[in-house]
């Protein structure tokens, strides 16, 4: 009963939230929205007791990633009016897609519910076990492959991003350590020694 | 499916060897370039075509002919996956040989460029060895953010820039529809690995409305990757965008990945309901094969006409697919690899005949190309033969298998079809002869290519005429993989 | 313990009610120490600051009128004087978001102290990820300097959020790596796990093993505090005062002084249980087990967190504020890398059973 009481709200606060995120008129308001889906969407999670899920969200998404779009939503200053002038123009279009979609979803869920059966009501964990070691024994196994492979989509990832941001510009006034720690005190300096100029 | 803890022994994982050869081999090769900077370039273009080579070693040493499943269902290891491989691993050896001198010119030969390479052919190798959708979706992506990046490597070039960005974003929604077919097959038969969904269709336990949804987006997807009409856009403009050598690459490999895409998706996922996608095809492969082959005359820059005619191709290979029996499936097996084979050379003789500051990409350049460099005209004329169909290449038997198998399932209108659109493509195939044989030269041509260069380029040449001669070989090794 | 009347009426609650407000109460409990603990921090923060730079430090506002304790109220009367202040919102600010952001820095830095284990009986929350709940807790603090930063509508403001983003990015992922090692060593996200894994006197404390990820989770830490010497979020010789340079009165008090300390408190706390065996004492198994000093007890934590909490005053009293460019290269380029390559050496040693993981 409690339960379900907080999965209404929670799940009201995130459709809510979601709303804001595309409705908002400040991009920094949008990412901010976005957050508070995040933690919702962690909250649900945490009430099916898959609190590694939530947690991981959280810390992931809300942690870091947002961060990042923050930051960036911040610097880029994004003029979020001048992008929805053709709002009007293409909103009948996207309304169609969208209403496509629902129909689909709705159509999936509604055949589910005839034609396949559900895998039924999942057992709760038993008393003791751990979510984390769950999943873990899970993923480092029956997923092990997926798992890898999603390593080396990042690291693609990292090596296109750097690869393709990174370069030496000229002018660039930016310190380089290992030149600094090896240069010599004789090219930089020139001891002088001059007789004083008078005679005391 | 056994979900407690256990060990991976090596035994466990030896069918994937090829692939784990070729991640450390890229992880390798990053380090060599980051610890030897620029000194290390030539070492690791070495490295990575000794990468390829070796996977190519493995690859054919735990090659098994029977079908080997690993990993939980995720991978699956059966001799057409060996074969698709191998190709792969030779399509990408050439391309970077080809491509050594273009990409020194232009200093675009960095590390990362082979390491991105490299990621690209462990994608390939992962679409073609999926045994889940779930490996088959990562494997895409692992190929396409390469390729993504290969596209804009060029970073002060603005077109390349902007043909990977559309690149991307239509790469992304490809990938959104694909991940939104397979969600949908999942939730109407509950298991991410092919053979599950396969027997899920033929026990009739899915049903048919959410199954045929689940298809037409998992057929948009596939169709987006391979670059059919009319999911075909950002196809011209990667091709005419990315640097020659990209181009090169995005246009061979990846075509084999596309084609063992469809296979695992189509016909042993939902071999099945045959009835429910093969309609699809066929409007995605008529159109395909009209809008290439009409828009393909109007261009004048010849990468971009290429990539047009790259869309024709994917039409006749679809073709072969939507048979949906085995003779159509080794047909387009046939096409594809005799495909790579000829765009490999095609656009090696482009790279060849390029140097710093010429691009050698519009179809003027080649005017007169016989006088100044007649063997290359020579490797050119056997290309354009090929890709025309024209006997006695091996284009022509790979047009002819397709549409015997198109023939077979009584498809005759599709099959007539693609006969008219063949000949109408041999018009801009030929031109291409016509204007380096019968031309006055307008721009001074170059050799300086390395001789092993031109020594493969050559045998890569004579390859499309001699499997034309003698198309048995090709086609008994088609057969076998595919039973 | 309790008069037998108030004994009946507790009996007769329901046993759900009853576990609630005991909960509550020890809420109460641990936030008004932690609240008293940063009152004296502060005071101590000055006190032993002017020491260092042979000054005294506060030493007029005294309790009772007893000598030795002059300067011991100081504290309270910075309270006093913050809260009675008015809290100023700048114009054209984002009101609601600049009213927010104190408290989602205060909220997660409170929040966090639920899962600490002050002794082997007591610990508000013993949750099984706690390791992860602590790390998800301390990367949200960030979120209320970015938009005090942006909601202040002030250049300099602004500035600060920017370079406050950048940093936590940064250290939080060599902070997460560190903390890779210590559940590799323990086996278990549970603090408590954690702690008992290191039983055994100190020479079996995490910190000899993962020395390196000892020295990185608290530069880590204090780049994670926005202490010095990475306060250019803050940097007053160089932006006023960063983010918080709009804010006046309790929205300072709330959003600067309050969570900073409470931060330095908790990392201190977390290193202690991480690192160097939480309420543990060192002198477990040298001595007989009945002696007090080789008991396990909140003691030992709570002094353990005293050698941290100088430590941090000793650095900023010692160090000259990093620049920008120099803090980046340092957690990306330095402290990064070595915890990932510490974190090999661990798999390696856990992998042949070496250390403490041999069987």
């Amino acid at each position: 009963m409690l339960v379900a009481i907080l999965f209404w709200a929670f799940s009201a606060v995130l459709v809510g939230a979601a709303l804001g995120v595309i409705l908002a008129r400040n991009a920094v308001h949008s990412v901010l929205f976005l957050v508070l889906c995040f933690f919702n969407a962690a909250v649900l999670w945490l009430l099916i007791e898959a609190e590694f899920l939530a947690i991981v969200l959280v810390l992931v998404y809300v942690g870091a990633v947002m961060v990042l779009f923050l930051f960036v939503v911040m610097m880029l200053d994004v003029d979020i009016e001048a992008l929805r002038e053709g709002f009007a123009r293409n909103a009948p279009l996207g309304a169609l897609i969208a209403l496509i979609v629902v129909v689909e979803l709705a159509y999936v869920l509604w055949v589910r519910r005839l034609g396949v059966e559900l895998p039924g009501e999942t057992a709760p964990l038993a008393q003791g076990a751990s979510n984390t070691a769950e999943i873990g024994a899970v993923l480092y196994t029956q997923y092990a492959y997926p798992f890898q492979l999603a390593a080396m989509v990042l690291l693609i990832a990292i090596v296109a991003a750097i690869s393709l941001t990174m370069r030496r510009r000229p002018g660039l006034k930016a310190q380089d350590v290992s030149r600094q720690v090896s240069v010599d005190p004789a090219e930089r300096v020139r001891l002088v020694s001059m007789p004083p100029e008078r005679e005391p | 499916m056994d979900v407690m803890p256990m060990i991976l022994t090596m035994a466990d994982v030896m069918p994937a060897a090829a692939e784990i050869f070729v991640a450390a081999a890229a992880c390798v090769l990053l380090l060599v370039d980051a610890l030897g900077g620029g000194r290390a370039r030539g070492l690791a273009f070495v490295l990575a075509i000794a990468a390829l080579a070796g996977a190519a070693w493995v690859s054919s040493t735990v090659g098994t002919d029977g079908r080997t499943v690993i990993l939980w269902g995720h991978f699956v290891a059966d001799p057409m996956g060996t074969v698709l491989k191998l190709f792969s691993y030779g399509a990408a050896a050439l391309t970077l040989l080809y491509s050594r001198e273009y990409l020194e010119r232009r200093d675009l030969l960095k590390g990362e460029y082979l390491v991105l390479a490299l990621c690209a052919v462990l994608g390939i190798q992962v679409i073609v060895s999926a045994g889940s959708f779930l490996s088959l979706y990562l494997g895409i992506e692992i190929m396409s953010l390469s390729l993504y990046a290969m596209v804009a490597f060029d970073r002060d070039d603005g077109v390349a820039a902007e043909s990977a960005m559309k690149y991307f974003v239509l790469g992304a929604i490809a990938s959104g529809a694909l991940l939104y077919g397979i969600s949908i097959l999942y939730g109407v038969t509950g298991t991410f690995l092919i053979d599950g969904v396969a027997f899920a269709v033929a026990q009739g336990r899915a049903p048919d409305i959410g199954l045929l949804l689940g298809i037409a987006f998992i057929v948009v997807g596939v169709a987006f990757k391979f670059g059919a009409v009319p999911f075909h856009m950002w196809l011209p403009d990667v091709y005419h965008g990315a640097p020659t050598p990209v181009t090169l690459f995005v246009g061979s490999a990846p075509k084999i990945a596309s084609f063992a895409l469809a296979m695992r998706v189509l016909a042993e996922g939902l071999g099945g309901a045959l009835d429910a996608w093969q309609d699809m095809l066929v409007v995605l492969a008529a159109l395909s094969m009209a809008v290439g082959n009409l828009v393909a005359i109007a261009q004048t820059n010849i990468k971009r006409m290429l990539a047009y005619s790259t869309i024709s191709h994917v039409g006749f290979i679809l073709l072969g697919i939507l048979a949906g029996n085995a003779a159509g499936y080794r047909a387009a097996l046939f096409y594809t690899l005799t495909y790579v084979i000829m765009t490999t050379a095609a656009f090696g003789v482009v790279l060849w005949y390029s140097r710093k500051g010429f691009e050698a990409d519009a179809l003027d350049d080649y005017k007169g190309l016989n006088r100044r460099h007649p063997w290359f005209a020579f490797v050119m004329l056997l290309v354009m033969f090929g890709l025309a169909g024209v006997p006695p290449t091996v284009g022509f038997w790979a047009k002819l298998q397709v549409i015997a198998a198109v023939l077979d399932v009584r498809l005759t209108w599709l099959a007539a079809f693609a006969v008219l659109m063949s000949v109408i493509g041999a018009y801009y195939y030929l031109r291409v002869v016509k204007l380096m044989y019968f031309d006055e030269p307008v721009t001074a041509g170059q050799d300086e290519s390395r001789f092993a260069v031109r020594l493969v380029l050559s045998l890569n040449g004579l390859a499309i005429l001699a499997l034309g001669l003698f198309p048995g070989y090709l086609l008994r090794l088609c057969e076998q993989v595919l039973r | 313990m309790m008069p037998d009347f108030l004994a009946e009426r507790w009996a007769l609650l329901a046993p759900d009610l009853q576990s609630l407000i005991i909960v509550t109460l020890q809420i109460v409990g641990v936030l008004l120490a932690v609240v008293v603990a940063v009152a004296m921090l502060t005071l101590a923060e000055r006190k032993v600051i002017g020491y260092m730079q042979l000054r005294r430090g506060p030493n007029r506002i005294e309790i009772f009128g007893l000598p030795f304790l002059r300067g011991l109220a100081q504290p309270f009367a910075d309270v006093i004087k913050l809260l009675l202040k008015e809290i100023i919102v700048p114009g054209h600010a984002s009101r609601f978001l600049f009213l927010l952001a104190p408290l989602i820095v205060l909220v997660p830095a409170l929040a966090t102290w639920a899962v600490i284990p002050f002794s082997p009986e007591f610990v508000l929350a013993d949750v099984d990820a706690g390791l992860l709940y602590v790390l998800a807790l301390t990367s949200l603090g960030v979120y209320g300097v970015i938009l005090a930063g942006w909601a202040s509508n002030s250049k300099y403001a602004f500035l600060g959020a920017m370079r406050s983003a950048a940093q936590m990015v940064a250290y939080e992922i060599a902070m997460g790596f560190a903390l890779v090692g210590v559940l590799m060593a323990a086996g278990s996200l549970n603090l408590g796990a954690i702690v008992r894994a290191q039983e055994g006197g100190f020479a079996s404390w995490n910190v000899w093993w993962l020395f390196p990820l000892f020295l990185v989770y608290f530069v880590s830490g204090l780049a994670e505090t926005n202490r010095a010497p990475f306060d250019v979020a803050e940097g007053e010789s160089e932006i006023v005062a960063g983010f918080h340079v709009e804010y006046s009165g309790a929205a300072f008090a709330t959003l600067f002084v309050l969570p900073e300390y409470a931060n330095m408190i908790l990392i201190s706390a977390l290193t202690s249980v991480l690192f160097f065996g939480g309420w543990l004492s060192p002198f477990q198994g040298y001595a007989a087990d009945a002696a007090w000093y080789s008991a396990p007890s909140f003691f030992w934590l709570f002094l353990k967190i005293g050698c941290f909490l100088f430590v941090f005053l000793w650095v900023r009293a010692t160090f000259p504020r990093y620049r920008y460019d120099q803090i980046m290269r340092l957690g990306w380029k330095v402290l990064i890398p070595i915890t990932l390559l510490w974190i090999a050496v661990e798999s390696v040693l856990a992998w042949r059973g070496i250390g403490p993981w041999a069987a």
